[in-house]
């Protein structure tokens, strides 16, 4: 049940979507989330949509893996949706019920508040399904270099996120085998209500959380071993650099953005 | 002959709970271990050889005595960096000594620690590598290998610094007999090809018969020190000391006690074979 989770799931492969620099799909996706927020018509939210499309389709990415994206948010999906829909003040009711109303400007909001939530995860599923949680933290670190000047510990802070992401499967595993040793002496962590079931968790918790402290501080002696000492004078194996697709990617990305903008002031 | 390490009266005391006096894990080590060779240090467990290990490379810091490192005071903090590229240290869980993800990644760690150039880097990561016999699993995911090719990933992260030496602080202790072989003829072709040399740390006295010296911890000190031959000849005080002698020692020993006429050092299963046989036509 463990191996299920799909945390930073990256599926490989070598379309131009895996190709472009990690720090090219950082920005894009930041641009397409302000694009996504600056949308205020059908026509902005069909060209996000058409956009989504096309880069689904050049990735390679199955519709169904990012649909599945979807299913662990879909409460929030739903929730936002309703309460746009129900309590939306505005003229022109259509259906009223005590509190609860639905307007044809309540309509409008709900669709799309559901599409922008749809459209926004299923973008950055996109970005974490063809990009490698390394050359991810790679690029972030890059991109936020300018901010060492004012002393936030980038390195410090993209280190963590790398070595997190490279323990998730071995705390995993570590997870399953304290589950089944304690099952083994009778632990029960299937039947009993909500409170039973997170308290039988408890004796889970507890060893995991020391050994994982007892691996911290194997892997840091280790580290220093390999003579770490923090971001300073550091190399790199892979250097990131930007090439002919990445620019083009970006000025396709700020021309969507450009043309939300437009789209919006004309009232379209 | 230069020496790699050498050490001064070692002495060294973890800290002790505030009104106990510190107990002393190292009590006076004098050792100097040879440029290029095989060594390996035997202990039972609480006898010190882990934390004798340690200071070889700077991890824990003398309370008395001196170590160098190729003649560079482990004291000096100025010397740490340089120490460290020197002495490579191998640990017992592979899991914890894994950096990254990506196997190339995590090779690639100490070289981009040391600032090495990246097309440098790349010529070191294929290249131990390749001397781990690790090469067609360059883009592998780490936690997807076994527990044997998962330390000689460990052990290419090591070497990809360049070291002259080696330790491996019971790096085979965790391992099944299949990943234990694979280790251990990856370090003797290290050994052996580029003469790197290698402190192997362990209680398995099997590992031993082909070093180039033995060396036995027993309560912070060094106890027996030698070639194998030498050392496991000594099947009494071995014994006396809580240690196992090999199963070839093992067998000579007893047949010497029952009056037959047979060397005892006779370690490699060969040799001992052929020690018998030549008793047998004696008879």
């Amino acid at each position: 049940m463990l191996k299920d989770i799909t945390l930073g799931q990256y599926f490989p492969g070598n379309t131009a979507a895996h190709k472009l620099d990690p720090r090219t799909k950082i920005l894009l996706v930041v641009l397409y989330i302000t694009a996504l927020f600056t949308a205020k018509s059908f026509l902005a939210y069909g060209l996000m949509a058409l956009v989504l499309a096309v880069c689904v389709r050049v990735s390679k990415v199955g519709l169904r893996a990012l649909v599945k994206g979807l299913k662990p948010v879909l409460f929030i999906i739903v929730f936002t949706g309703v309460l746009n829909l129900f309590f939306t003040p505005g003229e022109g009711i259509l259906w009223a019920w005590g509190p609860l109303h639905i307007t044809s400007s309540g309509l409008r909001n709900a669709a799309f508040m559901v599409l922008r939530i749809m459209l926004l995860i299923m973008g950055t599923f996109l970005l974490t399904y063809t990009t490698s949680p390394i050359s991810l933290t790679d690029g972030l670190e890059r991109l936020l270099n300018g901010l060492k000047r004012f002393h936030v510990p980038v390195h410090e802070l993209t280190m963590i996120m790398s070595i997190a992401l490279r323990f998730i499967p071995t705390l995993i595993e570590e997870t399953d085998k304290i589950m089944s040793a304690q099952k083994a002496r009778g632990a029960d962590f299937e039947s009993g209500n909500l409170m039973e079931k997170a308290k039988a968790l408890v004796p889970i918790l507890v060893p995991l959380f020391i050994s994982a402290f007892r691996r911290a501080d194997e892997l840091a002696t280790a580290m220093e071993c390999r003579c770490y000492h923090g971001g300073e004078g550091r190399t790199k194996l892979h250097v990131l650099k930007y090439g002919r697709r990445d620019y083009t990617a970006l000025a396709l990305g700020v021309l969507v953005l450009a043309g939300v903008i437009a789209m919006r002031a004309f009232g379209r | 002959m230069s020496n790699m390490i050498q050490t001064e009266s070692l002495r060294f005391a973890y800290p002790a709970d505030e009104g106990q006096k510190p107990v002393y894990a190292l009590r006076g080590v004098d050792l100097e271990i040879e440029k290029g060779s095989f060594v390996v240090i035997l202990g039972h467990n609480g006898s010190g050889k882990s934390t004798l290990a340690k200071t070889f490379n700077a991890v824990l810091l003398p309370a008395g005595g001196k170590v160098y490192v190729e003649g560079m005071d482990t004291l000096d903090q100025d010397l740490l960096l340089a120490i460290r590229q020197r002495v490579g240290m191998v640990f017992q869980n592979p899991d914890n000594q894994i950096v990254a993800n990506v196997v190339e990644e995590d090779v690639a760690f100490a070289p981009e620690n040391l600032g090495v150039p990246t097309e440098e880097i790349r010529r070191r990561v294929d290249g131990a590598l390749k001397a781990v016999g690790m090469d067609e699993f360059v883009t592998h995911a780490p936690h997807l290998l076994s527990g044997g090719q998962k330390q000689r990933i460990a052990i290419a992260g090591v070497i990809a610094m360049e070291p002259a030496c080696v330790v491996l602080d019971e790096a085979t202790a965790m391992l099944d007999p299949i990943g234990r072989r694979e280790v251990l003829a990856t370090i003797h072709r290290l050994n052996q090809e580029k003469g790197i040399t290698v402190i192997l740390i362990t209680h398995h006295m099997n590992e031993a018969e082909n070093a180039d010296r033995v060396v036995v911890m027993n309560d912070g000190r060094v106890d027996l020190d030698g070639t194998p031959e030498e050392v496991f000849s000594q099947v009494a005080r071995l014994r006396h000391l809580g240690l196992t002698v090999p199963d070839t020692v093992d067998l000579l020993d007893r047949l010497r006690q029952k009056g037959w006429d047979v060397p005892l050092d006779a370690l490699r299963a060969e040799d001992c074979a052929a020690a018998v046989a030549g008793a047998l036509e004696k008879k």
